[in-house]
Formats: C-alpha cells, sequence, structure tokens
C-alpha cells in the first residue's frame, strides 16, 4: 500500500477502535470517567486493568462504531476535558506505581469554541510536559490515525508503537495539500511527501516497532499483549530516573542533527 | 455521515491569516511614514520606533522582527547569541520546501526563525528567544525546536530564567512528523529546567497558535500576552469551517484568554520591559533562594 491507501486504511469504517483492543488486551477492566475539572469527554476511554497479571492503567482515543456512537464519542475528537480525564488517571497511575498503556486513534484534537474556551492548546501542553517526567513506564500504540498535537498529547512514551496500517502526522494531508497548492485533490501527494506511514517513522526512529495487522485483529492482539508484558516487565529493571531520563533522550534526539 | 472528522480541515492556516494581515502592512516597512491598520492614521517611522512599534493614538501592537523584540527588550550591547549555526534544512525531501527556505532567507530578516541568546533586562540576567514571524509564519521545524531546546538546556545548566516571546502559525508541514516531535522535545527541557527551580516567563505575540501554543508557549510559569494577540490551538478559519459559523469578535484574542483564566497579564509592550523586570527580580536567584 502507499501513503494515500494507508490512510485511508486507517480511517476506514469497520476498523478494529480502542475500545476492540481494551476488551482483547486487559482483564477486569474498569473504566474511570472524568476529568474533576468540567466534565467527561466520551471520546477518551480511561480505565484501569491487567495486563497478564500485570495491573495497568488504560487511555483510549475512541472513535466509535456506527453513526449514532461516533457522534457521540465526537468522532474520536477530544476536547480539553479529555486530555485533562487522560493526565488525572497517568498521575493516579504515577501514585499507585502502575504502567501507563495508550491507544491512540484520532484525526486530531476538536477544534471548536468549547474546545477553545477551555484551553485545548493548554491541555495539549501540560500533557506533554507531564508525560514527560512521569515516573511509570508509558507505551503509546497508535491503533488508527495519529492526528497531529491531538495524538501527541498521548504519545510521549518510553516506547511508540504503530500498527502496521496506522498513520501519523503533524497535519492531515487534505490540510497540507489545501494550504501549499491550494488544491486538496492532492492529497495523495500531501500524504507520500509527509511520510505518515509507520515504515517511513520507523526508519526516521520516531517509533519504536511497528504491529502486524495482516495476521488478523485476534492474532494481532495477542501479538501484541505479548510484546507488552515483556516490554513492561524489561523496564522493571529501570529505576524511575532512568525511565525518565531515556525517554527525555528518546525524544531529544529527534530532529537535532545539528552541529 | 454527518462529518468525516477534521482531520481532513486544515490545521495551521495561520499562514492564510498572516498573508491577510500583511496587506494593511503591521509589519513595519522601510518607508518613512506607515498607516495604522487598525485607526488608518499616517505614522512616522522614527516615532514609530519610539513607542515601541505601538501605534500611539489606538495602541495597535505591530508585528516586529526577532532582533527588534531583543532590542527593545535587553539592556543596550547585553545581548550574547547562541546557537547561530542552526538553520533549517529540507531534511524530509519535501518538494518546494528548498526554494520556500531560500526565499524566506532573502527577506528582511535573512536567516532568522527564532533568535536565542543571554541578555541583561533591567540589570537581570536572563535566557532569552524570541521567535521570527517573517519566516515562514514563524511555523516550528526541527531547527527551531532545537534551539529553543538548547537554550532551556543552557539555562539549567547556568541556572539562568528564560523570557521567551513567541509567534507563530504552528508547525512546519514541510518537515512532516519531526517538526511534531519538536512539541514532545522542547516540553521535555521547559519541564527540566522547571524541575531546577528556575522561571520561565512567556510572552505571546500576535499570532500564537498551533503546535507553539500546544507546547512552550503554555508552558510558562508566568504567561503574558500582547493586546489583542490571537492565541490559540486551532486557527480562527479552521474552527470556521468544523463548526459552519462564525466566531463572535474578540476570540482567541489575548483579553479572551485572560478572561477564560490561560494568561496572566496583558502586557503592553511599552511598559513590558518594566514588568519583566519586575518579574525577574522577584525571583531572582530561582526557588530555592
Ligand atoms: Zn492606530
Amino acid at each position: 500500500m502507499n501513503a494515500y491507501e494507508k490512510l485511508l486504511a486507517a480511517r476506514a469504517d469497520g476498523r478494529p477502535t480502542a475500545k476492540n483492543y481494551i476488551e482483547r488486551l486487559f482483564q477486569n477492566f474498569i473504566e474511570l470517567h472524568g476529568d474533576r475539572r468540567y466534565g467527561d469527554d466520551s471520546a477518551v476511554i480511561t480505565g484501569i486493568g491487567t495486563l497478564g497479571r500485570i495491573p495497568v492503567t488504560v487511555i483510549g482515543i475512541e472513535k466509535g462504531h456506527g453513526t449514532k456512537e461516533k457522534v457521540a464519542r465526537n468522532f474520536g475528537s477530544a476536547h480539553p476535558e479529555g486530555y485533562r480525564k487522560a493526565l488525572r488517571q497517568m498521575k493516579l497511575a504515577e501514585k499507585f506505581r502502575r504502567p501507563v498503556i495508550c491507544l491512540v486513534d484520532t484525526s486530531g484534537a476538536y477544534c471548536g469554541i468549547g474546545a477553545e474556551e477551555r484551553g485545548q492548546g493548554q491541555a495539549i501542553a501540560e500533557n506533554l510536559m507531564e508525560l514527560m517526567g512521569l515516573r511509570v513506564p508509558v507505551v503509546s500504540i497508535l491503533i488508527g490515525e495519529g492526528g497531529s498535537g491531538g495524538a501527541l498529547a498521548l504519545a510521549v512514551a518510553d516506547e511508540v508503537w504503530m500498527l502496521e496500517n496506522a498513520v501519523y502526522s503533524v497535519i492531515s494531508p487534505e490540510g497540507c495539500a489545501s494550504i501549499l497548492w491550494k488544491n486538496p485533490k492532492r492529497v495523495g501527494d500531501a500524504a507520500e511527501y509527509l511520510k505518515i506511514t509507520a515504515q517511513d517513522l520507523l526508519s526516521m526512529n520516531v517509533i519504536d516497532r511497528i504491529i502486524p495487522e495482516g495476521i488478523g485483529f485476534t492474532k494481532t492482539c495477542a501479538f501484541l499483549k505479548i510484546q507488552l508484558i515483556r516490554t513492561l516487565k524489561r523496564s522493571r529493571a529501570l529505576t524511575e530516573e532512568e525511565l525518565v531520563s531515556q525517554r527525555y533522550e528518546k525524544f531529544r534526539r529527534i530532529g537535532s542533527d545539528f552541529q | 455521515m454527518i462529518r468525516r472528522g477534521i482531520f481532513k480541515h486544515p490545521k495551521n492556516d495561520l499562514e492564510g491569516e498572516i498573508r491577510r494581515d500583511r496587506t494593511p502592512g503591521p509589519s513595519v516597512p522601510e518607508e518613512l511614514c506607515v498607516t495604522c491598520p487598525t485607526c488608518r492614521k499616517m505614522l512616522f517611522r522614527d516615532a514609530l520606533a519610539e513607542s515601541s512599534y505601538v501605534c500611539p493614538h489606538c495602541g495597535w501592537h505591530f508585528r516586529i522582527s526577532a532582533r527588534r523584540r531583543i532590542e527593545i527588550t535587553a539592556d543596550e550591547g547585553t545581548f550574547r547569541e547562541l546557537n547561530t549555526k542552526i538553520v533549517s534544512r529540507n531534511i524530509l525531501s519535501f518538494p518546494g520546501y528548498d526554494e520556500k527556505l531560500e526565499q524566506a532567507r532573502r527577506s528582511e530578516s535573512g536567516k532568522d526563525e527564532v533568535v536565542c541568546g543571554t541578555c541583561r533586562i533591567g540589570g537581570f540576567t536572563s535566557c532569552v528567544f524570541a521567535m521570527e514571524p517573517s519566516f515562514m509564519m514563524g511555523s516550528m521545524g526541527t531547527a527551531v525546536g532545537e534551539k529553543i531546546t538548547r537554550l532551556f538546556e543552557y539555562a539549567a545548566e547556568h541556572r539562568l530564567p528564560v523570557v521567551g516571546f513567541t509567534v507563530s502559525g504552528g508547525a512546519r508541514m514541510q518537515e512532516g512528523i519531526l517538526s511534531l516531535m519538536q512539541m514532545a522535545k522542547t516540553s521535555g527541557a521547559v519541564r527540566r529546567h522547571s524541575e531546577a527551580g528556575l522561571l520561565y516567563v512567556a510572552v505571546l505575540t500576535n499570532p500564537t497558535t498551533g503546535g507553539v501554543t500546544a507546547s512552550f508557549a503554555m508552558e510558562a510559569d508566568i504567561i503574558l500576552a500582547e493586546p489583542g494577540a490571537l492565541i490559540g490551538f486551532a486557527g480562527p478559519r479552521v474552527i470556521e469551517q468544523t463548526i459552519r459559523q462564525k466566531l463572535p469578535p474578540g476570540f482567541q484574542r489575548a483579553e479572551f484568554l485572560l478572561e477564560k483564566g490561560f494568561v496572566d497579564q496583558i502586557s503592553n509592550r511599552k511598559t513590558q520591559k518594566r514588568l519583566l523586570t519586575r518579574l525577574l527580580e522577584f525571583h531572582a536567584g530561582g526557588a530555592d533562594e
């Protein structure tokens, strides 16, 4: 598949969403709602569960299936309260020393009046800063669309993984094409030039692993579960300081190739 | 289906915003006289320079270059620039980007994307950065991200506060995901500086949007904003396209952010240096003295 085909695959109706992964990957999942500041954003699912025998915090951006649920989930575009809901769970994870697993699937943080009034930029910025210092392991998996800052706010992690056909981009290829060439029809060119595929991002060391999808959803989840357990077990060997410092260095290196 | 999701809309339309602004000439051109874009009065360039590029009639804050910003903020002759050799390159071989970089470098402000260094402000030594609005709309690519990051690292190492002036249309899309990652990188450096107990004051100027708002602009201990500055995550045009209605007047302006609790003070440029000096004086020695 070329970049544009992957973009379509990542957005395709019927593609498994965060909820589907949560059901497969975790046992004893207990959903926990609300940001304790403004409300409960249904575009973001947060809770606790066990991965094998490891207690973890789970955060997922949920697009929903079917028109009714998609509308209720705001098509997976979170408001500031969604990012603050995620942050509240990250802080609880830190308190109880459990790892955080993020499942990212969003076309982007919501652009609207309420989102701006309640500080969309500030909410994302705060998550970036908090994740940079969070003293528990964080693994983020891009399962579908990784839309700009709205995705990054849940993807500052020790390990960032992508599903084989997921995409991750600074701007939507449509947006890029209409700004650069005033021609949204050149979306295919933009998708290619922006380098949004898992394969591109792995080669640039922006992500750490590609999760195969061709084997079917059940097998993908089984594979993912084994990899997650292995990764979390490995991270036990690190002190909190080492963990945070390695996370900093991982992002510090990106685009730092200057004299 | 009602809507395919906002991923389709441009996230970052400040290119358009700045271009529109340029027509009435909010930046200071080389001519002797300039017309204020809001009150339409004719102003002499020299007089405008005297008043820190603020219209003496209506208070409109003209957009100014990074160098001029430092000139009106730093004590005379105290600015020492850092990391001058870090400049943008076409790392993804994005078609047309080389030409855009070349074109930007031919402009008045030359190769400046963000100017970083140390200086004294009212006698207090500080690290300072000023983003350049004329260089590809003040967008953040890897060069800007790296310079900001190095400045915060330098400030942490030398135990200095940071005063930063933001102006940005968002991420530099021609550097793709690498420019998005600069949000994480700079946030990490701001955090380390903060954990060292040091002060960071951000001055948000017109416009500050996108990835810069969603990272280091909103991460300061104290956030000041110039009057009337447009500050937001999404640009107004993107929001209008998404919600299909007109935005109320004053939406996303500095005064609106003050009301919503996202900035500490509106800072008029004419009294800004005094305010910065008082803030630096109050926090001299950082958090541990
Ligand atoms: Zn005026």
